[in-house]
């Protein structure tokens, strides 16, 4: 009986923490990146007399509110259900990886005291004043991801404590925080982050310019989030290729679960998607040895199999992993032939270009960058199981015994739903009430004479 | 004082940040449920917008702190905490969830039906929150957590006199401070109408909340007999100085006093806050988990008084920068509401 509800809860506990994982992560790298590309527009308004990119840096400040104010709230969620879902792994761990949330909350702070600071400074701080108040924004999204990160690297790679069985009773927090996979998993969460920002922010308004809406605002709009997406693109393919790397040295049943590999073998095939089966790939794309060569740089490289462990120290859908990971690499490769696109058409003519195909590719570039990145998280968390700290605690030993997790999920289901379908629609309600507004809105800095209040009152938002 | 004492205090310290300005922005929810319909609770709502839009989100980030010192200092009590009171943690977790999205929308909402939505999900939200996470505390003071992975148990744990009774003293509290802090915002707004309108509230509220600590001590007696012994002993002078404090707010909120009562309500409920922990010392959980016992490994709990630190020299000049820039009027987004009543 209690084991049922111990699996029952499992299941329950999982699909929640993955789901609202799932949804606060896009939310976080907006918070990490929006900043930064909201400051970029606000620079250019304010060294070039640009004034159409700083509206654009007010309205993207707008964005950041909202956006911010709810991943503020799915992030408050989830570190509730480190006590409400894994009191095990929060009971016998938290003195070891907690200081890093600790160091996270002082970014967080940060964060949350500048942003109301550079949101609501616009009428009344000089504009320079104004400018440099987004600054630790940006420098604290940063921040906070290494210090979240490096927790889930911890993870992956847990050192710095001992015991490893029982109650911890010594900790080395350098070691716990620089442990071995930061060195990957940090950066390559970080280009994420701008990544999926930048494409995300480009495909709004590339949909734009496909509605005939080709004004200046649009083609800036496009083109400060497309460049920096563009940059971090090639960057993070690098980046997640030593990750890879790594991995099969640190975790290599998750680099044989998310390649297939079941016997420990050299010259290993690199099968493109296919199914995962205990015989190996069926169907897929298959390139002898490459599997061996991208491991070690030569195809009679060994790679680790699944069965180097026993069955219970598998993790599970290794077909889903194997497909999570091909498609994050192939949307990534094809994002960075969108970057190549992007720069020659702008070599040619030093103009964002308005061809019609290449903004199609831009407005679909954002949903697809949020796939890479919802894969990649499956990969490092599905891939990880049955382990919640690798090799050393059992998720089946983290979760909860209380029950109704099945219950408590399904809210999260419903309230989830609603909290994304009204960010959408609010936000594009914004940007509707900003093109209507276009030529009436006033200037962001400037003369604005703080008009009687009454009057203000109803135009107010 | 040991390393895990040291780390005990940071925690009250963010338990009374919390409960002061979180306090404050719940009870400034409330008030905004209680408002009346769109007419008639327009300037009240509006005071409250403007009043704590710039701050709430800074102040929410207390409850992340406390969480965090808490998991990090003491796992042991918040992995028995957050097993065994699984049912108030997450309807208190919902409850954020409404709270935050139903402010941030109602902001942006245009229509003025997604407007009263998202301002009654902001308001209810309010209500529930703070009463949950009481209802939290009455369970750990009333000693029915004990130690382990859902060792309590996952109703009766909550669901007795002294939880209920201090969930509604933590909403009480919260619509006491809000009220006193908005009377000050209201002047600073040259809204006389509005200093009146938060001014009785916060009468009522301060009546109300003054009660509903004497029922808490009733149940204390009755419940959690040991704190209620400390509370006459080694806690009294915090005791007094919270009614002491209490009663000079309600002589000057009856003289319209202009200075005096933020601090003095604030005393209030810190001393409130600390006369608990006082009692409850050494206990984190009682009647036997112990701060010795339940703390980290110490190289935890230096690098976290380390980080504590830090925060002091960096995160509290920020704050202040905040708050000073809000209190001269120099971050604003929202309008200030009229001088004036209209009609």
């Amino acid at each position: 009986m209690t084991l049922l509800i111990v699996a029952s809860n499992l299941v329950a506990a999982r699909s929640q923490m993955a789901f609202t994982l799932g949804f606060h992560i896009i939310l976080a790298s907006l918070g990490v990146a929006l900043p930064a590309m909201m400051l970029i527009a606000n620079y250019r308004g304010l060294r070039h007399d640009d004034a159409d990119a700083l509206k654009l840096a007010q309205r993207w400040s707008k964005a950041v509110a909202v956006t911010f104010a709810v991943g503020a709230v799915t992030g408050t969620v989830l570190s509730f259900e480190f006590g409400l879902l894994w009191p095990g792994f929060t009971g016998r761990f938290g003195e070891v990886f907690g200081v890093l949330f600790a160091i996270e909350g002082v970014f967080f702070f940060l964060e949350a005291i500048f942003i109301a600071i550079y949101i609501f400074g616009w009428k009344y701080l000089s504009p320079w004043t104004h400018f440099w108040a987004g600054v630790p924004v940006v420098i604290s999204g940063l921040g906070g991801a290494f210090a979240v990160v490096a927790v889930n690297s911890w993870m992956n790679q847990p050192q710095g404590f001992s015991p490893s069985s029982g109650k911890v009773t010594s900790v080395e927090p350098l070691k716990v925080i620089f442990n071995p996979a930061v060195r990957y998993e940090v950066p390559h969460m970080i280009l994420a982050a701008y990544l999926v920002t930048g494409f995300i922010v480009a495909s709004i308004y590339a949909v734009g310019m496909l509605r005939g809406r080709r004004d200046r605002i649009h083609r800036l709009g496009l083109l400060i989030p497309l460049t920096v997406a563009c940059i971090a693109t090639p960057i993070q393919f690098a980046v997640g290729d030593t990750a890879a790397r790594a991995i099969a040295k640190d975790q290599p049943v998750k680099f044989a679960a998310m390649e297939c590999v079941q016997q420990t073998s050299t010259h290993v095939t690199e099968y493109i998607f296919g199914r995962c089966t205990s015989d190996g790939v069926k169907g897929g794309i298959g390139i002898p040895g490459f599997d061996s060569f991208l491991v070690g740089f030569s195809t009679s490289t060994q790679v680790t199999g699944l069965d180097s462990v026993s069955p219970d120290d598998r993790p599970p859908a290794n077909t889903m992993l194997h497909w999570a990971f091909d498609t994050m690499v192939g949307i990534c490769t094809m994002l960075i032939a969108l970057g190549a696109w992007f720069a020659i058409l702008w070599w040619r003519k030093r103009e964002i270009s308005e061809a019609k195909w290449f903004l199609r590719a831009c407005a679909v570039s954002g949903a697809a960058a949020v796939v890479a990145l919802e894969c990649g998280w499956i990969i490092t968390e599905v891939g990880r199981q049955p382990w919640i700290v690798y090799n050393v605690m059992r998720t089946s030993d983290a979760v909860t015994q209380a029950n109704g997790i099945w219950v408590t999920f399904s809210l999260v289901l419903a309230i989830y739903v609603v909290l994304g379908a009204t960010l959408i629609i609010s936000l594009r309600a914004m940007s509707r009430r900003w093109r209507t507004e276009d030529g009436t809105d006033d200037v962001p800095y400037g003369p604005d004479s703080d008009p009687p209040p009454a009057a203000v009152a109803g135009r107010a938002q | 004082m040991t390393a895990a004492n040291a780390v005990a205090v940071v925690l009250i310290v963010g338990v009374t940040m919390y409960a002061v300005f979180g306090g404050a922005d719940f009870g400034a929810g409330l008030w905004s449920l209680f408002a009346g319909n769109a007419e008639h609770g327009r300037r009240p709502r509006e005071l409250i917008d403007w009043a704590i839009g710039p701050v709430w989100e800074a102040n929410h980030v207390w409850l992340i702190f406390v969480l965090v010192v808490l998991w990090t200092g003491f796992p042991s009590a918040f992995e028995a905490i957050f097993s065994t009171l699984f049912i108030p943690l997450s309807l208190a977790a919902f409850g954020i969830v409404l709270r935050g999205s139903g402010f941030a929308f109602h902001h942006s909402a245009r229509r003025a039906r997604g407007r009263a939505l998202a301002t009654t999900v902001f308001g209810a939200a309010s209500l529930l929150t703070p009463f949950f996470l009481g209802t939290v505390v009455g369970a750990v003071a009333g000693g029915r957590v004990p130690v382990g992975n859902a060792e309590g148990d996952i109703v009766t744990s909550w669901l007795h006199p002294l939880s209920l009774v201090t969930g509604s003293l933590f909403v009480a509290t919260g619509a006491y401070l809000s009220s006193v802090f908005l009377v000050s915002d209201a002047r600073r707004a040259g809204a006389a109408d509005l200093e009146r309108y938060f001014g009785d509230r916060a009468i009522v509220a301060a009546l109300v909340a003054g009660a509903l600590a004497a029922v808490g001590l009733v149940t204390l007696h009755a419940d959690a007999r040991s704190i209620f012994d400390e509370l006459k002993s080694d806690a009294l002078p915090l005791v007094l100085v919270s009614v002491v404090c209490g009663i000079a707010v309600l002589v000057l909120l009856r003289r319209g006093a202009r200075r005096g009562t933020r601090p003095l309500a604030a005393g209030a409920v810190v001393a409130v806050i600390w006369a608990w922990a006082v009692a409850q010392h050494p206990y984190v959980l009682p009647p036997s988990l112990t701060v010795s016992g339940a703390a980290a490994p110490s190289a935890t709990l230096k690098t976290l008084l380390g980080v504590f630190g830090i925060a002091v020299l960096v995160v509290l000049p920020s704050i202040g920068l905040l708050f000073t820039l809000v209190q001269r009027n120099l971050v604003a987004e929202t309008s200030r509401p009229t001088r004036q009543p209209p009609g």
